[in-house]
């Protein structure tokens, strides 16, 4: 394993082609991940975070620049990087159970016999609290319920790399502080790499050991990269009282809300 | 008690009608004896059981009516005219005539004498084998051929010149080809049904295929499924939807002209049959065919509506 970083984003630029033309998202993206780390990607709506996510994933290739993933350029998507979508992307004609097998069977399919994949999908949902909703179609469930199942299909196949695209975003607080629990406690156990896309500041400072910060669009780049020591394992309730969280949670909305103020 | 129950119905139907409201009243004593025995309570529920039953069937009378009385009306307007048209045209047989003329027809639609003079069932059936050939036919190539137009472009860009050039064409002038090609009248017929019936199919697939939402795709991507998994698990379940429709419209074009190919070739079914009936000039049997043509056709929608509608998922998401 080396010393080598995990995730490494050299010099990445993104451009996409529109109708009005030329339009550069991204630019001048340099980020090195290691291995075990979590990462939260923190900015304002339509800054480039879904965009920067993609390349990770290899949904979409850069303009420029180049993404390495455990020592290869990632030059596709592979189930080594676990993807949770922002739209949740559960397929309607599957229920929430086949729309995990889906994926366990992929990646265990023919090293493990059935019975175990059986299993493994029923761990996955139970994980996410949904062992009640098992054998019930994406739109007869809520939009957090789909969520969750998006979030199971990702960590049912036990990535070395979960990417997160604000997986919690549809979730009433209740449901997502016991997810953001659970997420902490399963990445401890798997040690996966974790990059999660964020527009909650408490979830970025609770969840990640370091925080991304991107300016605004068009051409959004890196603009602060804030370390959070804090040590693990976290608990909400003591943090609250902590003066550390409080001054990292207050470096990053001053980042947000005053240095690059979302134009109106 | 049983005595004050059947009283107003004996007294309804024939006594005055003071009588009756006499009869009605002891009803009522009799019924407010009974109940009061009930706690006011279980009397409570099951007189809004009553009447939300009540509600229920005025509800779903009521509806029905809707529904069906201004068919009715529509009909019964339809039929007039066409009375009307008859008075005024001896050559058009009157609605009772025609009706006369299908009761007769349909109480032996089985018989058979000799190839030109068989009961309208057989040509119904004899044209349906053709649809249901033809038509199977070019499912089984349009189907399969819409989905590789729709996943790979260069397939797509080289059939789209020709798919548009031959689409519009009549489905009759595929006839001479096909007598030329078959030498015989029913596999002509056959092979109109087939050509006019595959575009819907090749077109309907090929852009539900492309309209599959990249989010899907994506979930394969990430994934790195087998093409085989990618076809059963997305892109088949995805193009059903649109893929039903082709079917549905394929069908209707194909039973519209499998009318007019038969008029042309001759043989048993429903279009030969007309024709024969027009060369006869029994007008009244050429309304009752048209009438068959239509309900047969009705049906055949109404089937495949049936099919696509149980494997419709909800795309809302
Ligand atoms: N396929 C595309 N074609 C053209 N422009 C795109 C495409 N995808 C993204 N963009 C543009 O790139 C910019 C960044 O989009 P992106 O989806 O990455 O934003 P985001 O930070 O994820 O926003 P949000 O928080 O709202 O999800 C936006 O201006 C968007 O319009
Ligand atoms: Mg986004």
């Amino acid at each position: 394993m080396n010393h080598s970083f995990h995730l490494v984003v050299d010099n990445v630029e993104k451009r996409f082609d529109t109708k009005q033309g030329d339009f550069l998202a991204i630019r001048d993206i340099n980020l090195r991940v290691n291995r075990g780390e979590f990462v939260a990607l923190i900015g304002h709506s339509g800054c480039g975070k879904s965009t920067l996510l993609n390349l990770l994933a290899g949904l979409s290739l850069p303009s420029n620049g180049v993404l390495v993933c455990a020592g290869r350029e990632v030059k596709g998507p592979g189930p080594d990087r676990g993807v949770v979508f922002q739209n949740h992307s559960l397929l309607p004609w599957l229920t929430c159970f086949d729309n995990v097998y889906l994926a366990v069977e992929r990646v265990f399919g023919g090293k493990e016999p059935k019975a175990k994949l059986k299993e493994r999908t029923e761990d996955a949902l139970k994980l996410v609290g949904l062992s009640h909703a098992i054998h019930k179609h994406p739109n007869e469930i809520s939009g957090g319920m789909k969520q969750r199942v998006g979030i199971a299909r990702a960590l049912a196949i036990e990535p070395a790399v979960l990417l997160l695209d604000e997986p919690f975003g549809a979730l009433d607080a209740l449901t997502r502080a016991h997810l953001q629990d659970e997420l902490l406690r399963i990445v401890a156990q798997t040690k996966s790499t974790v990059v999660m896309v964020t527009h909650d500041v408490d979830e970025a400072v609770l969840l990640s050991d370091r925080i991304v910060m991107m300016t605004n669009g068009p051409a959004a780049t890196i603009g602060e990269i804030l370390d959070v020591k804090l040590a693990r394992p976290r608990d909400r309730l003591a943090l609250a009282e902590d003066a550390n969280y409080h001054h990292y949670r207050k470096a990053v909305v001053e980042f947000l809300y005053a240095k690059h103020k979302k134009a109106a | 008690m049983s005595n004050a129950i059947t009283l107003p119905l004996v007294a309804s139907s024939n006594v005055t009608e003071r009588e009756n409201k006499r009869s009605a009243h002891e009803m009522f004593v009799e019924t407010a004896k009974l109940t009061s025995e009930e706690t006011s309570e279980s009397r409570a529920t099951r007189e809004a059981e009553l009447a939300n039953k009540m509600r229920r069937r005025r509800e779903r009378v009521s509806s029905l009516v809707h529904a069906t009385v201004p068919a009715l009306v529509g009909f019964a307007l339809f039929v007039l005219a066409w009375q009307f048209l008859a008075q005024i045209n001896n050559q058009i047989p009157s609605p009772a005539k025609v009706w006369a003329a299908a009761v007769k027809l349909f109480s032996d639609p089985f018989y058979s004498k000799g190839p030109n003079d068989q009961g309208i069932g057989w040509n119904i059936l004899s044209s349906l084998k053709r649809v249901g050939m033809g038509f199977g036919l070019a499912a089984l190539i349009g189907i399969p051929l819409g989905f590789m137009i729709g996943r790979f472009t260069f397939l797509n860009r080289m059939t789209a010149p020709i798919i548009a050039i031959l689409r519009p064409v009549s489905p009759l002038a595929w006839l001479p080809i096909g007598l030329l090609v078959f030498k015989a009248a029913n596999p002509a017929a056959i092979w109109v049904i087939f050509i006019c019936s595959i575009w819907p199919m090749i077109i309907n697939t090929s852009v539900g295929v492309q309209r599959i939402p990249q989010d899907y795709l994506n979930v394969a991507r990430v994934l790195n499924l087998s093409e085989w998994k990618i076809f059963t698990k997305i892109l088949f379940p995805a193009v059903l939807p649109y893929m039903l429709t082709g079917v549905k419209l394929s069908i209707g074009v194909a039973w519209l002209v499998i009318v007019a190919a038969e008029m042309l070739t001759g043989g048993v079914g429903i279009g030969f049959w007309l024709w024969d009936e027009w060369n006869n000039l029994v007008v009244e049997h050429i309304i009752v065919a048209i009438f068959v043509i239509g309900i047969v056709g009705l049906l055949l929608e109404q089937l495949l509506t049936r099919i696509a509608a149980r494997f419709e998922f909800n795309e809302k998401s």
